[in-house]
């Protein structure tokens, strides 16, 4: 492998795996922040634990997403250089301006939030949450103007060679931005639905198994209470209520990626034709979307491909908004590319030994074709999951199934699928460029970057492969402790994440003994100690 | 002289100083968590003093890089792919340590603690040097050619301006620690910490204050001079004030020591960003690195609003946790307690039914 081939695998990884954090710690932080905030209205405890148990799980990742981050921000200059040179004075604007107006507000406010339970009233305590999960909500714009300005450049000029911005309001108000924005923040709360949808049915579950919640005569559940920490009625109610929000999250997320993604790939089909071809497998042009294509998608050569179930006029339909416009496909695509940006890659020293190579203008027909199909499939099997979840308990009752409790479970993972595969089908689907061109009237002309001349001439593939396999290592063994640890105390319940629930049981029963029932309530004060922080590492 | 280069030059020497002041004490705790504290719940003070607010610091890294590239993409693209394995070694740093602030408290067993002590402890040195060797070498020139790219193999960036920016920044973050800790526990610690600082601080300042004069020497400018010598003046008085026991003039004196160091040492090297090593004629400087007058008055606009407005919710933060840390009000460490106790399920579910061969596991967690 050469040096691209390695800093693009390392990219790639980093980046979807950074990607995985981000959604959680988005959804799970709206979610978190319209809890409390019912909690902030009506006081009620159910409310209190779950912003408790959700936090803790939600803090429990964010900081995966915080460390990864970092990553992401130093490998523009380090493994890419002459990318950054070549975006530099338009790109890296949203990158510090992400810094400075979101990175800041949510670690900050996310200080308070976590060690001030005690030091701030309660409504300044809970807009210090709303401020910070803003804050997330405006680093996903900041980094998607970023990116979206590598799918369609906009406002700028071309200045010796390189793009200046001229309009600042075109780069961050561009279409292809305001479309991806919401697509992705819906994306996170997928993510956010069916977490919550998931955990939720493991403790509905595990209190019916443990003989606590039991079926009344009409078929309702009666919430029960066991002497285990935090098993009592209030615990019920915070687990169906979980479940429902995460459904119907869930329900609409995907109802949100549907729409924003139609509008999407409207928008791709003009501004890069090839990538929605490729997602079709579409050689030819026609109007028929595929089901179900076969042959070598990796070849690159259309000839092979073979679609064995197409759906007439859907196609036209995505692209176009009717059943009858013929779309473009690979082959007429391909002479049109060869005819504006070459065949050949230029003999500039700064391609290195790739100057001259002939360019391949389709990108990975195996990815782009199966990426698009996984990220609809998944997000759709989440939603479907998430209305059959919300009928089936109906009655406040979970089936005592062991595996569909396993499903619930493993659903979890579904709309974590969607979302990687939208952002390896979105991103590998605009090769052979790192900056792709605009092909219609509404970006600016000859704004475009080849990857091959992207990558930093001066490191070389050693270094490269030494940083792929460093931080591809460290990645793993850290998924794996932050797994384990999510797994660990989603197991725990509400008390893993209110220590004091159990504290406050022990003490309760032990006035009770000493005099027979008398002085209930204020259980177990911790005293003055508690005034410094609320929580303590 | 181009003015908004010039501004952002000023800018980006501000957000590292700020960097520097602020994670210049929480990268010291950090590695005071193996040097100096004595047992766990020394550990938990000393944490529980940057708990709230060593994320936001860590995000002036992270402004600052990101301001390099909106304003200087030249700078950017060649320091960071010219540094290529120490940043990866600092970034490898960074995440081990963020990682660890979050979960060392999440199982509660002595093992599990050691090794988040030492990926703190080592995490914070690591990336205290390198910062501190990365900054030093923009400072003092890399082997660059005439694209920015660095000519030589992966470690042709080496110099003892590494070394000594490297030492610069891990001996100054353990004193500015220390004078933070004695100004942020109570009890034994902040003692502890005080004499700990005024034996340590007058040989922990020296390596950056060599890097002050070797920069001085390199491209002073005689008002450049003047800032090493007030930074002299401001070390030692942090220095006698801690003797004294004004632990928090003495921490200020401390910044101010940094302030002037920052300060002398981005004044000499201004206009230059990075001086080549291999021809002077290389050079990237605030002209041919910056991006357009567009872009940087863009950026200068937002922030003009922004930055003052980032010091003041930090400021406030620093004031709602303004109250000294000490072991009295460390909680116990909670034990990890499982929704599931094996007690009720024996009672509940039938013997050897599945609720009983599930037990010891979901107990045992």
């Amino acid at each position: 492998m050469d040096a691209l081939e390695i800093a693009r695998w390392q990219f790639g990884i980093t980046t979807v795996y950074h990607f995985m954090m981000v959604p959680l710690t988005i959804g799970l932080g709206l979610v978190v922040a319209v809890i409390q905030t019912l909690w902030y209205r009506t006081g009620k405890v159910e409310y209190l634990r779950m912003t408790k148990f959700w936090g803790k799980l939600f803090l429990i990742n964010f900081i995966m997403g915080v460390a990864t981050g970092i990553v992401q921000e130093f490998q523009f200059g380090m493994a890419w250089s002459e990318y950054s040179r070549f975006v530099g004075d338009v790109f890296g604007a949203p990158l510090a301006l992400e810094a400075l107006l979101a990175f800041f507000v949510e670690s900050t406010f996310l200080g308070l939030w976590i060690f001030g339970w005690k030091q701030l009233k309660r409504g300044v305590h809970l807009a210090c949450l709303w401020i910070a999960v803003i804050g997330s909500v405006f680093s996903a714009y900041f980094i998607i103007v970023a990116n979206s300005w590598m799918q369609h450049p906009v406002g700028v000029t071309m200045v010796n060679g390189r793009p200046v911005m001229t309009d600042a309001w075109a780069v961050f108000t561009n279409n292809t931005a305001m479309v991806a924005v919401p697509h992705t923040l819906f994306g996170a709360l997928a993510v956010a639905g069916a977490f919550l949808l998931g955990i939720a049915w493991y403790h509905l579950w595990r209190r019916r198994h443990d003989g606590i919640d039991t079926v009344g005569t009409d078929g309702r559940a009666v919430a029960g209470e066991a002497d285990i920490p935090g098993r009592d009625k209030a615990d019920y109610k915070v687990w169906i209520t979980s479940l429902r929000i995460g459904a119907v999250v869930a329900m609409i997320s995907f109802a949100g990626t549907a729409i924003t993604g139609d509008m999407q790939g409207k928008l791709m089909f003009e501004q890069q034709p090839m990538k929605m071809a490729a997602a079709e497998a579409a050689c030819h042009d026609g109007t028929g979307f595929s089901v179900l294509s076969i042959g070598n998608l990796g070849s690159k050569n259309c000839n092979d491909i073979v679609a064995v179930i197409e759906v007439p006029g859907i196609l036209s339909f995505l692209a176009k908004g009717d059943f009858n416009t013929e779309v473009k496909g690979v082959n007429s695509l391909l002479d049109e590319y060869k005819a504006k940006y070459g065949t050949h890659l230029p003999n500039n020293p700064l391609y290195g030994d790739r100057a001259g190579q002939e360019i391949q203008y389709v990108p990975v027909m195996e990815v782009t074709y199966w990426g698009f199909r996984m990220m609809i499939g998944f997000g759709g099997i989440a939603a479907l999951a998430a209305l059959l979840a919300l009928w089936v308990t109906r009655k406040g009752l979970v089936p005592q199934s062991r595996w569909i409790m396993r499903l619930a479970v493993f659903g979890i993972l579904a709309p974590f699928g969607a979302n990687a595969a939208g952002w390896i089908f979105t991103e590998m689907g605009r090769q052979p460029f790192v900056v792709a061109p605009n092909p219609d009237a509404s970006g600016v002309d000859q704004v475009f970057m080849f990857t091959a001349a992207a990558v930093s001439p001066g490191v070389s593939a050693g270094e490269l492969i030494t940083s792929l396999v460093v931080l591809a290592s460290i990645y793993a063994v850290l998924l794996v402790v932050e797994v384990r640890l999510l797994v660990k105390y989603a197991r725990g319940g509400v008390v893993s994440a209110m220590p004091e629930l159990a504290e406050a049981r022990g003490s309760e029963k032990k006035e009770k003994k000493d005099d027979d029932g008398g002085t209930p309530g204020a259980p177990g004060q911790p005293g003055d100690s508690d005034d410094v922080l609320a929580f303590a590492y | 002289m181009e003015l908004l280069p010039t501004v952002w030059f000023v800018a980006i020497a501000v957000l590292w100083t700020g960097y520097l002041f602020l994670e210049g004490f929480d990268l010291g705790v950090g590695m005071l968590m193996k040097l100096f504290a004595r047992n766990n719940t020394d550990r938990r003070v000393l944490l529980n003093t940057v708990g709230p607010v060593w994320d936001g610091n860590e995000v002036w890294l992270l402004t600052a890089a990101g301001a390099t590239f909106a304003a200087f993409p030249m700078w950017y693209a060649s320091l960071f792919s010219a540094l290529y394995l120490p940043l990866l070694i600092v970034l490898v740093a960074l995440i081990f340590r963020a990682v660890a602030f979050e979960y060392r408290g999440k199982v509660d067993t002595a093992r599990w603690r050691t090794v988040w002590d030492w990926a703190i402890a080592l995490g914070s040195f690591t990336a205290a040097f390198g910062i501190g060797a990365a900054l030093a070498l923009t400072t003092t020139g890399l082997p660059i050619d005439s694209n920015g790219d660095r000519q030589g193999g992966p470690f042709a960036w080496f110099s003892g301006y590494a070394l000594l920016g490297g030492f610069a920044v891990v001996a100054f973050a353990l004193v500015h620690a220390l004078a933070f800790l004695a100004l942020k526990t109570d009890g034994d610690v902040r003692h502890r910490a005080r004499r700990w600082f005024v034996r340590l601080a007058p040989l922990a300042l020296l390596p950056l204050l060599a890097w002050m004069v070797a920069l001085q020497l390199l491209s002073g400018k005689p008002l450049t001079w003047i800032l090493v010598i007030l930074g002299v003046l401001a070390g030692a008085a942090a220095w006698v004030l801690a003797r004294k026991g004004a632990e928090g003039k003495a921490f200020g004196a401390l910044g101010a020591f940094l302030v002037c160091a920052t300060a002398s040492i981005f004044c000499a090297a201004f206009p230059v960003v990075i001086p080549s090593t291999v021809n002077p004629a290389f050079n990237l400087t605030i002209s041919n690195a910056s991006s357009s007058a567009y872009t940087l008055g863009l950026m200068s606009i937002v922030a003009a609003v922004g930055l003052p407005l980032v010091i003041a919710y930090q400021a406030w933060t620093y004031w709602v946790f303004r109250r000294r840390v000490s072991a009295a009000h460390i909680p116990a460490a909670h034990g990890f307690l499982p929704a599931i106790a094996a007690k009720v399920l024996v009672g509940h579910a039938a013997p050897g039914g599945p609720a009983a061969k599930h037990a010891p596991q979901d107990a045992g967690e």
